[in-house]
């Protein structure tokens, strides 16, 4: 992966916009959060292989991005996105890594399914 | 040390890496006396978070590349009946519990173990170790007594201690220590920051530092002190 350029990402999600695509979308903060830190409150999600249209996509705000996808009849989107590939299978790729290099969020989009 | 003679030895862990740090020595030790020993990983660490900055992987590349370390660390242990169970990181305890029974029902027909080595349920902190304890420990509860396995169970939460106090298995696995380093660092991908600390509190000559390549500790698990 690479650190977000703007254009090209932008470019990216264009190219995505208008049809059906399966998205995998994922925030954590780890399943030892709690355990390393009482004091933190471990919350995260996750949703994988789900289909959606979106109308519109954009990256917003500075390093670290926002990404918004607009939905005919709802919203996605993600904070914290600091890296992107477009992968050798056409997959549009993009997480966010934090200084000690664990994943903290991920927002990927595909044409066709992701493995189980 | 020579651990007690064993038929067969199977170890269910949910993820690769689970077990280098607490249980590779035993392994190691089990296999130098001869002992046949299974592992079944049920899931290739999908969700690991360790990636990188910069990223030397993607979510969609990790599990091929801790699919690798795994067959890493079983060279290195030694190991040679590793099983992938095909499930998904941090989903485990959202399958069917009768499913995953009947996944280690299977596992201990195939392999007819004596002993079991997993994850100790409720103390076991990540969501999946606790549904693998679990489910492991349902399928031996339905065995009849005499004919159950005995289960070793890890329990690393912070209450464990208080709760279940020490634990009354310890392996000095002293010998296997190379085999253990080897496992480690077969699993470079995720412990390298736990490897630089433990390198940095070797140099420093700390015992509890020492403890992890000379002792591996487990509970045997009680069924009159039943989880459930």
């Amino acid at each position: 992966m690479e650190i977000v350029q703007v254009d090209r990402l932008q470019e990216l999600l264009n190219n995505f916009a208008n049809e059906d695509v399966y998205i995998h979308l994922e925030t954590t903060n780890g399943a030892y959060a709690a355990h390393f830190n009482e004091n933190v409150f471990n919350a995260g999600a996750f949703i994988r292989n789900v289909m959606i249209r979106y109308e519109l996509g954009k990256i917003a705000g500075e390093a670290p991005h926002r990404i918004g996808l607009k939905l005919p009849h709802g919203w996605v989107y993600a904070q914290g996105i600091t890296h992107f590939e477009l992968d050798e299978h056409g997959r549009l790729l993009m997480a966010g890594h934090d200084q000690s290099g664990k994943l903290a969020v991920a927002l990927q989009i595909s044409k066709t399914p992701f493995t189980y | 040390m020579t651990l007690p003679m064993e038929r067969h030895v199977l170890v269910v862990f949910p993820h690769p890496d689970d077990e280098a740090f607490g249980v590779s020595g035993t392994i190691a030790t089990y296999i130098n006396q001869g002992i046949p020993v299974t592992y079944a990983c049920l899931t290739l660490g999908e969700m690991g978070r360790n990636l990188g900055n910069p990223p030397f992987a993607t979510r969609e590349t990790l599990p091929q590349i801790r699919k690798e370390e795994l067959l890493a660390s079983a060279k290195a242990m030694g190991l040679t009946d590793l099983r992938m169970m095909g499930l998904r990181d941090k989903t485990i305890e959202f399958e069917d519990d009768e499913k995953m029974v009947e996944m280690m029902q299977n596992l201990i027909s195939d392999t007819n173990p004596s002993l079991i080595i997993t994850f100790y349920p409720n103390y076991a902190v990540h969501p999946d170790h606790d549904a693998t304890g679990r489910a492991m420990v349902r399928a031996v509860r339905r065995m009849p007594e005499e004919q159950r396995p005995t289960i070793y169970a890890l329990a690393f939460s912070n209450d464990s201690k208080e709760v279940l106090g020490e634990p009354d298995i310890v392996h000095n696995i002293k010998e296997a220590a190379v085999q253990k380093m080897g496992s480690m660092r077969a699993h470079i991908s995720q412990t390298a920051w736990m490897l630089e600390e433990m390198d940095k509190r070797l140099a420093d000559g700390e015992t509890e530092a020492e403890n992890w390549l000379n002792f591996e500790r487990f509970y045997t698990y009680d069924f009159s002190k039943d989880f459930e």
